[in-house]
């Protein structure tokens, strides 16, 4: 595959102050939720690279959200910004006042992105859900999502709920990264197979720096119904990507030395926990991944399930190509 | 009996003036609230009894700031008869010469009668304080108190300083040392712990109440307390990890023998390792390994800790049977004080 393919230009886009920036650096920069507030306006066009498994390079284009920015991204600096997109997230503030003008300025972007990358995939994150209290969040999230709807111009959009304060921060990146990943369904039969010869109950993928879920095989699910299984926890991966990560700050911090050369050193390479009901680990699997197994309960069988998975690497990359 | 026991339960009080944040911190270690949440805890107005039914069951009292417990309507006798520790708690972002002034009345009031009562001062809120202030406001605290102290005849009184926050690691390090100093075993487990580590190159291993994070021992290295956060949240992450995939199962499957109590792991790049095992149902054990060769023999880390387990088990049962009455003139000569107080 040449390397422009493989580039995906995502573009991040909002009103100013609606949280693009602040999810970027938590997401992709290692940030913890309440050192975003240091984070200033982004000025026109932030653009990062986000490796991502190897083969797939996210290319970010922040887009600041002022208006005279919107203007320009919108008239004169529109073929720029718009060509070749093959994602647009866009992000709404769910405490914003001046929810008409957000969605007028939305269907601008859509009329425009619609113009130069028909094919784009359009994610539609409602952001900082945290503020609205628990017993409303489920309707007011319903009742955006549908203004949303209207406004997109028979562009496909996916639309989630998310907060930087929990977990739903990474079920909304986890999607829109699930959906741009290659030879997913080769990845997901390998892991199926692999997750019947060690009797494993689950399998879970994640992205190594992100920590974001990659995919996920579940031999507990009835084989008819591919979304219903046994774990009555459905936010179980995202809860992990959390979990993880939040960890991983603890260590950084007792590793000295500059910031960002020690979280990485703080990275783990093997997690294992035995208890009575199930046994789990969660190791450095390949470059770019970790792997979570859960298997029944049984010490040897257990100690077993690591070692083949470490063996199971080479297998991995040679049927999915992954890495290259 | 079934008095005697209860009586014997080590009692913490938690006094201060009000909004000094007593019951801040009984949220936030006893009942996991978030540190930002206290900000909309309602002042307490009555005496507010928690009993905490853990390794040793402890009560904990928050006492209502704007009391007078000296006042002839009140008996302190009951109130200050069983206690272990009297927590007095000061806000250092505020005015604190009157909790000063009060603090050792109580003192002066308590020594007469109750000498044994340990009194633990906590410089609270000090989290929003640059280092500096934060040391002065503390030197000013102790030399205020003890000065007092010393005018009124009292020298060495028993009282202990800490700096706490309830936003960082500051207040369970606190907390730990009021409850270790409550801990009539605790010369015991530091010894035990002492031949685990150093048996096992551990760097520091700590005996953690599962509940509320408090360690209840370690070893007698100096605490680092960067290496305490990244065991006390080792236990967050076990137990956030296992609630995850700990539902009960329709058809509970297994692989073969296992044993009963959890354990777990971590090794990291530069080699070093985090290690979890489940003492009983309140005790976890948690230790850093920093030697690089420790993930290869885990097994005998296991079997090591499995040793320490059985004598943790010793030690306590035979401080069941003790305050059962069972086993009397044998076993440490060292005063007990659930042991008096059923004697007497």
């Amino acid at each position: 595959m040449d390397a422009r393919k493989r580039k995906k230009k995502v573009l991040l886009m909002g009103k100013s102050g609606s949280g693009k920036s602040s999810m970027r650096s938590i997401i992709f920069s290692n940030y913890v939720a309440k050192d975003v507030r240091r984070l200033g306006a982004t000025i026109d066009v932030e653009h990062s690279h986000a490796r991502f498994m190897g083969n797939l390079t996210l290319n970010l284009w922040d887009c600041g959200g002022q208006d005279a920015f919107m203007d320009s991204y919108l008239n004169s600096q529109r073929e720029n910004v718009f060509t070749n997109a093959q994602v647009l997230i866009y992000v709404f503030d769910i405490e914003s006042r001046e929810v008409d003008r957000d969605l007028d300025t939305y269907s601008a972007v859509i009329s425009a992105l619609k113009q130069f990358s028909p094919s784009a995939m359009v994610f539609c994150l409602v952001h900082k859900m945290d503020l609205v209290q628990a017993e409303h969040r489920e309707r007011i999230y319903e009742e955006r999502c549908r203004m949303i709807l209207t406004q997109s111009d028979s562009m496909s959009v996916e639309t989630f709920a998310s907060s930087i304060w929990d977990q739903t921060l990474y079920k909304a990146w986890a999607g829109i990264v699930h959906k741009m990943i290659p030879n997913l369904s080769i990845i997901e039969r390998f892991l199926r197979a692999f997750a019947e010869q060690i009797s494993a109950e689950e399998i879970v993928l994640f992205e190594r720096s992100t920590f974001l879920t990659v995919t996920s095989v579940d031999t507990t699910a009835p084989k008819s119904t591919s979304e219903e299984t046994a774990n009555p926890n459905p936010d179980r991966h995202e809860r992990i990507s959390n979990i993880m990560k939040s960890y991983k700050h603890t260590v950084a911090k007792s590793t000295k030395g500059p910031s960002s050369s020690s979280v990485s050193a703080a990275g783990f390479v093997l997690y294992k926990v035995q208890t009575p009901s199930f046994n789990a680990f969660l190791a450095r699997f390949t470059e770019n991944t970790y792997i979570a197994v859960v298997v029944p309960p049984g010490e040897a069988a257990f100690n077993c399930a690591v070692l083949n998975t470490m063996m199971a690497k080479g297998a991995f990359l040679k049927k999915t190509g992954v890495e290259g | 009996m079934a008095k005697n026991t209860r009586q014997a339960k080590p009692r913490l009080l938690l006094m201060g003036q009000r909004r000094s944040g007593k019951s801040s911190i009984t949220s936030v270690v006893f009942h996991k609230m978030e540190p930002q949440e206290t900000l909309f805890l309602e002042s307490t107005t009555r005496i507010q009894k928690d009993i905490m039914n853990s390794f040793m069951d402890f009560q904990v009292w928050d006492f209502p700031g704007q009391l007078d417990y000296f006042d002839s309507t009140f008996d302190t006798t009951q109130i200050f008869a069983d206690i272990g520790a009297l927590i007095w708690v000061i806000d250092a972002q505020d005015e604190y010469s009157d909790s000063l002034a009060r603090l050792t009345t109580t003192i002066i009031n308590l020594q007469n009668t109750f000498p044994h009562i340990n009194v633990e001062v906590f410089v609270h809120k000090t989290d929003s304080l640059n280092e500096d202030f934060r040391s002065d406001i503390f030197q000013d605290v102790v030399q205020r108190v003890g000065d007092d102290l010393n005018d009124a005849g009292y020298i060495n009184p028993n009282v202990s300083y800490h700096l706490t926050s309830i936003y960082d690691s500051s207040i369970f390090e606190a907390l730990s040392s009021v409850i270790q100093k409550l801990i009539p075993e605790l010369d015991v487990l530091q010894n035990l712990l002492d031949t685990l580590i150093n048996n096992s190159g551990m760097t520091k291993a700590y005996l953690f109440d599962i509940l509320s994070k408090i360690y209840v021992a370690s070893d007698t290295r100096p605490v680092d307390s960067d290496i305490y956060e990244i065991c006390a949240n080792y236990i967050d992450l076990t137990v956030d990890f296992t609630d995850l995939y700990n539902y009960p199962r329709d058809d509970p499957k297994s692989l073969g023998e296992q044993m009963e109590e959890v354990e777990s792991s971590m090794t990291f790049e530069d080699g070093k390792m985090v290690y979890l095992k489940e003492m009983n149902k309140h005790l976890c054990l948690v230790t850093v390994i920093q030697n690089k060769e420790a993930k290869d023999k885990k097994g005998l880390i296991d079997y090591n800790v499995h040793i320490f387990q059985d004598a943790l088990k010793a030690v306590f049962e035979r401080a069941w049977e003790k305050t059962g009455g069972e086993v009397t003139g044998e076993g440490q000569s060292s005063a007990r004080p659930e042991q008096n107080s059923l004697e007497t």
